[in-house]
């Protein structure tokens, strides 16, 4: 492995330097539940705003897609639309379903969005912007977000609602299937890492990505890793769980409110986790973009910061699942069981094979 | 003319050809509508033998798949259509009875509101039922304006039922693009007939007006538009991998089915069922032009879809043969200013988008009909999609109902 890779705009001087402060005026553990606090305060905003951004992508690149304009009337380039139904849909009421499993009705919800909040925490988004960084933080999130599935279910079941029950089941089948292809296909390159590690995983990346430098077996999981992705996140063309042609609005036909935001909010940040997965592990994470020694043109992108490159890297991966989503038609649920157990599966399988023999005879990078 | 003073069953059996047909398929049909009738009885929750898994949902009045008022009674088990029982009569406006009270100038109006997305062959229909009747001859003119305007009609209709059928399998692009398409035909019609939906643009004699000094210049350009845009119609749907799973094979519905069920139109021709009436019975300027009935013998939904798609292409060259041709003259018959029918029955079928549309009309020689009954062709294809979706899934059912392409108000009238 490489030495460390510390990039030109290198944060851990500032954070440090907050520590420190928190440290003078106050005693070690009060100092240490501040920040904690502070940072969860501020991934509840970063999760607010980037559920914002991409509600209003996701409608201008369908329009965009479908020849129409979006929404263009609040603010400029509507960018206020997604606040002001935001806004809506807060002030919107509650309903109570008479026959619904009150108590699974309402934490239904929760367990969708608290999963995939908990998931933003071991995404590095920079050289040390990182709020907890494990031996193995891929294995944490892809654990944390598949608890999601739960809250779906719960909220197929309480709904006491039919076309729910059906959404839900659909939806339990679609992702505890697809789960094992995200696996999957992440260990194909871990297998060529050799550590869990997120952080370890960027700065092995500091010489080339491994959607490069991984040889075919990389390209392949890579492709895997968007189709199994944009099933586990519930969208298009696998988003049988609220086909809205079939089922109305699926497991959340009978939400309303805010809590119909959750849901809504959380397949949206469930995708830019996805992303930010596949951006990570596949694509560099934060790493900018190196040509072997090509100093000139290391340097230019090395002024790059790290984050803008996350983001960047981030944003792409999120325009091709809704691409995705805006293009294809839906696929019925035994089609989507077939392609998973079938298909992906096995070249799975065998691409992880092809991995651990290059790693055996050291053909990669 | 020729149905004048017939009984209704004498006029059935000078039809010809579709009794014929019949009479040969009742033997092998007659087990299969009682099987449908004890299927019913099962759905009604009369039979005890219902299975404990099997549940019932109810599709619609409400349901984004439907579009419109059909409400389908599902008995599933698991997601397994078992059976089908579907309400009809949501949006019921009696036209039927309307009718009897009104001129038949009048009654032109509320044929717009049948299948609205075939509105002036629905006029078409009455116009030629009223014109046979008092035996008019009317202008060459008019017959070739008329012929026109039906099949952008028919473009119309199969544009918009392109991009829903897309819409329901998930793919909501192929809805904004078929949108697109079809606003094209919708602004040449507007600017000849004033309308962009209900046209009433027939009446019985000729035209409402003449047609628009730009009609034929506006028609041509579009054509030159349409027919570049087919291709990207196939790109989009057509040759998408996960559609040709979604239809091919799907919703089978053989020839007998077909000619059971009484399915017309793209639907029924699909299963080989030459059942045109442009072709088989050419009425206005059908019999000028040349083109084909599109036949197909999958039968299952990717060919009745196929069979749509055709019928743009095939619609686009009976007009691009017809539009340089359309004769000098007056743009009416010389009418009276008010028609009676002379006491009789009369019938006149057209092809509507959907399949054929059949008008029969009692007179007692006054100026309003003493009954009037549209064989719609809708009524008939929705009778037909409890046996082609059972023993598939929800997402099929969704799919099949699509490529059937119902029209709700036509059904219920």
């Amino acid at each position: 492995m490489n030495e460390k890779y510390i990039p030109r705009y290198d944060m851990t001087g500032v954070i440090q330097s907050i520590h420190e402060y928190f440290l003078s005026v106050m005693p070690a553990g009060l100092a240490y539940v501040t920040e904690l606090v502070l940072i969860g305060i501020l991934f509840l905003l970063f999760y607010a705003v980037v559920g914002l951004i991409l509600v209003l992508a996701e409608r201008k690149v369908a329009a965009f897609f479908q020849l129409r304009l979006g929404p263009y009337r609040v603010g400029p380039w509507g960018v206020f639309q997604t606040i002001a139904d935001f806004i809506k849909l807060l002030l919107k009421e509650i309903l109570e379903i008479k026959a619904a499993d009150k108590f699974l009705f309402n934490l239904a919800p929760f367990i969708v969005i608290i999963a995939s909040f908990m998931a933003i925490a071991a995404i590095p988004f920079g050289y040390s912007l990182h709020a907890i960084d494990f031996d193995m933080g891929l294995f944490y999130v892809l654990a944390v977000t598949s608890v999601g599935v739960l809250g779906v279910l719960l909220a197929g079941w309480s709904s006491n609602n039919k076309y729910s029950l059906i959404g839900a089941m659909r939806s339990g089948a679609q992702i505890v299937s697809y789960e094992l292809s995200i696996g999957l296909s992440l260990m194909t390159i871990v297998v060529m890492i050799g550590s869990l590690q997120l952080s370890t995983i960027v700065q092995s990346q500091a010489d080339g990505w491994w959607i490069f430098k991984g040889h075919i077996p990389a390209v392949i999981a890579f492709v895997i890793f968007l189709i199994a992705s944009t099933a586990e996140t519930n969208r298009g063309p696998f988003d049988l769980a609220e086909a809205e042609s079939e089922l109305t609005a699926g497991f959340h036909t009978e939400y309303s409110g805010i809590k119909f935001a959750f849901f809504f909010l959380a397949e949206y940040m469930n995708m830019f986790i996805a992303a930010s997965i596949a951006a990570t592990v596949f694509l560099g994470g934060w790493m900018p973009l190196h040509i072997g020694n090509l100093e000139w043109f290391n340097n230019i992108m090395d002024y790059i910061p790290a984050f803008v490159w996350y983001i960047g890297k981030t944003a792409f991966v999120i325009w091709i699942l809704m691409w995705f989503k805006w293009t294809f038609p839906r696929l019925r649920i035994d089609q989507l069981l077939t392609l998973e157990w079938k298909y992906l599966l096995p070249i799975n399988l065998i691409n992880l094979v092809l991995a651990a023999f290059i790693v055996l005879m050291g053909w990669h990078f | 003319m020729a149905h004048h003073n017939q009984s209704p069953s004498e006029m059935v059996k000078k039809l010809g050809w579709l009794h014929k047909v019949l009479a040969e398929e009742s033997d092998t049909t007659e087990k299969e509508m009682t099987d449908f009738v004890k299927q019913q009885e099962i759905i009604s929750g009369r039979d005890p033998e219902i299975s404990e898994e099997e549940y019932f949902i109810n599709m619609g009045p409400q349901h984004p798949s439907t579009h419109g008022v059909l409400r389908l009674m599902v008995s599933l088990k698991g997601e397994i259509v078992q059976n089908i029982k579907p309400h009809v009569g949501y949006v019921h406006r009696g036209i039927e009875k309307m009718t009897e009270k009104m001129t038949y100038k009048q009654i032109i109006h509320l044929t717009d509101r049948l299948d609205y997305l075939s509105s002036t062959i629905n006029n078409h229909a009455v116009c030629l039922a009223v014109e046979n009747g008092l035996e008019v001859e009317i202008p060459e003119r008019v017959k070739y304006v008329r012929t026109i305007i039906d099949e952008l009609i028919r473009i119309a209709s199969h544009q918009l039922w392109w991009g829903v059928m897309g819409m329901d399998l998930g793919a909501l692009t192929a809805y904004f693009y078929g949108f697109r398409d079809r606003e094209k035909v919708i602004d040449v019609l507007e600017k000849n007939t004033g309308a962009r939906l209900l046209h009433s643009y027939y009446t019985p004699g000729g035209l409402m007006r003449d047609i628009h000094a730009d009609f034929q210049k506006d028609i041509k350009e579009y054509i030159k538009y349409q027919r570049n845009l087919m291709n990207e119609y196939d790109d989009l749907l057509s040759n998408n991998v996960i559609f040709r799973e979604r239809t091919e094979g799907l919703g089978i519905m053989t020839r007998e089915e077909a000619i059971a069920y009484g399915v017309t139109g793209p639907s029924g021709r699909a299963s080989n069922f030459a059942c045109d009436v442009r072709k088989q019975h050419p009425y206005a300027a059908y019999d000028k032009a040349d083109f084909k009935q599109i036949l197909y013998t999958g039968g299952d939904s990717f060919h009745r879809y196929k069979a749509r798609l055709d019928e743009i292409k095939e619609s686009m060259n009976i007009i691009e043969q017809l539009v340089d041709n359309i004769p000098e003259g007056s743009y009416t018959a010389k009418m009276k200013a008010v028609l009676k029918l002379p006491e009789g029955t009369y019938f006149q079928r057209v092809e509507a988008a959907r399949g054929e549309l059949g008008v029969y009309v009692i007179s007692k020689g006054d100026k309003v009909p003493y009954r009037m009954k549209f064989r719609s062709p809708n009524l008939s294809n929705l009778g037909a999609l409890d046996k082609l979706t059972r023993n598939y899934k929800i997402a099929d059912l969704v799919a099949i109902m699509s490529s059937l392409d119902l029209v709700i108000p036509d059904i219920d009238r």
